[in-house]
């Protein structure tokens, strides 16, 4: 008796898809709404070699979605989490927890050890990222996405005419244009289908069972179940926007940039604190971990546009929020009221900070 | 007969035109569709997103023929 017993009789998977499955291994970059699900078919068919990256930790609304967690889990790192989670449920496998953000600095490194990645991110600058590092490592990347009640899914550099994610959509969009992380809702259900899907892809690309969505988008609207798939090609002119060294990858900033708003690292913005300037969290309340410190004053980014007099005497404003987006939204808001003060936003925000 | 498209909308494209699935005149090419699309919703020049013609990609001006399906699709970052 094992564990993969019904998984071995099916044809066409059998015991060699069952051995493929245990000499694979899998890099499951974000453990979030997506991520879970992955991680939970996965580990559950048998996949020799997982790791988890992710540099966040669980908090209240992510309960809604990310089922490996729990009440008892708030506040404690969700790579961690997971791993322990997998570790007691079963003895036949290996985990790597990695408590971090993945960065140009450790992608390279991480996802060299695997022969598949999962981007089960949240944000298009990881997903840029992992794309390119995946790109330049010919790995193939399994990718998941989803906004409100729809999800896309596809296969990266799989096949004899490989797509990456930059033939779908060359250049990241900009700042303005995408929602808040904090105000965009969803159903836990649309992730769990969108990341088993996923999991899916991950299997038979990595057992060679059936035809994996290479060159393929696959569209899903949860609304009126339907699902599409769309044909996707090389295309030549958008693999200059790939960075073609490490060296050239490592050099690249990923960040999303609102035109005029000048960016500041957590280094860079400790350095200025002072008296005069106005330290500000736009995130809104219960987004973790809380920041405390005296001088820091909190405005949530849904009421700014109601308390922009609150800045008058201050001569320089940081804002900081979770990930680095509606602190240039901010910025870019505080210097249209206030051409003459000098207002930055600080780069890549909480997450930056704790990575 | 009339010379009639379908277009799908994906994700905040649909929240924007405020349908997912609507018939129009065919404007003939690709870009021709895009310049009508943005000058009768102003709300999409600000906004990334490719188009698809009979469920393919399209990389270049694409000419477009009657009763052909053209999806309209952003990128998606959530997880």
């Amino acid at each position: 008796m094992n564990r993969f017993e019904r998984q071995v009789i099916l044809p066409g998977f059998g015991p060699e898809g069952q051995a493929k499955l245990k000499q694979a291994s899998v890099l499951v970059i974000g453990a979030g709404g997506l991520g879970c699900p992955v991680l939970l078919y996965l580990a559950a068919a048998g996949v020799g070699r997982i790791a988890v990256v992710d540099g966040d930790v669980i908090s209240p609304s992510n309960l809604n979605r990310q089922v490996l967690y729990g009440e008892k889990d708030l506040g404690k790192n969700k790579a961690e989490t997971a791993v322990r989670y997998f570790q007691e449920k079963y003895s036949d496998m290996q985990w790597t927890a990695i408590p971090e953000f993945i960065t140009v600095d450790n992608a390279q490194a991480h996802i060299f050890h695997y022969d598949l990645v999962i981007d089960g991110s949240d944000n298009f600058p990881t997903r840029y990222l992992v794309n390119d590092a995946c790109v330049l490592l010919k790995k193939p990347l399994v990718y998941g996405s989803i906004y409100q009640y729809e999800g896309q899914v596809s296969v990266f550099n799989v096949g004899s005419h490989p797509c990456n994610y930059r033939d779908v959509f060359p250049n990241p969009p900009a700042p303005q244009e995408i929602p808040n992380c904090a105000e965009t809702g969803v159903l836990g259900v649309l992730p769990g289908i969108i990341g088993n899907l996923m999991a899916l892809e991950a299997i038979k690309v990595l057992s060679g069972l059936g035809k994996p969505l290479n060159n393929k988008l696959l569209l899903f609207n949860s609304l009126n179940t339907q699902f599409q798939e769309l044909e996707i090609l090389p295309n030549p002119t958008t693999q200059s926007a790939i960075p073609t060294s490490w060296n050239e990858f490592h050099q690249r900033d990923y960040a999303l940039g609102v035109e005029g708003v000048q960016q500041l690292t957590w280094n860079e913005a400790m350095k200025l604190m002072g008296q005069e300037v106005a330290f500000v969290d736009v995130r809104e309340p219960g987004e973790e971990p809380p920041l405390e410190c005296t001088g820091l004053v909190k405005v949530p980014f849904s009421t700014l546009s109601k308390e922009l007099g609150r800045f008058e005497e201050a001569e320089e404003i940081l804002f900081f929020c979770q990930s680095g987006a509606r602190s240039q939204k901010a910025a870019q808001l505080l210097q249209q009221t206030y051409p003459d003060k000098k207002i930055f936003s600080i780069r890549g925000g909480i997450n930056a900070l704790k990575s | 007969m009339s010379d009639r498209i379908r277009l799908k909308a994906f994700g905040m494209l649909a929240e924007k035109i405020g349908t997912d699935s609507l018939e129009i005149e065919n404007p003939g090419s690709s870009e021709a569709l895009k310049r009508q699309l943005l000058q009768q919703f102003p709300e999409l020049q600000s906004l990334t997103f490719r188009m698809a013609v009979d469920r393919k990609l399209i990389q270049a001006e694409t000419a477009i023929s009657t009763g052909q399906e053209i999806a309209l699709l952003p990128p998606f970052s959530g997880g």
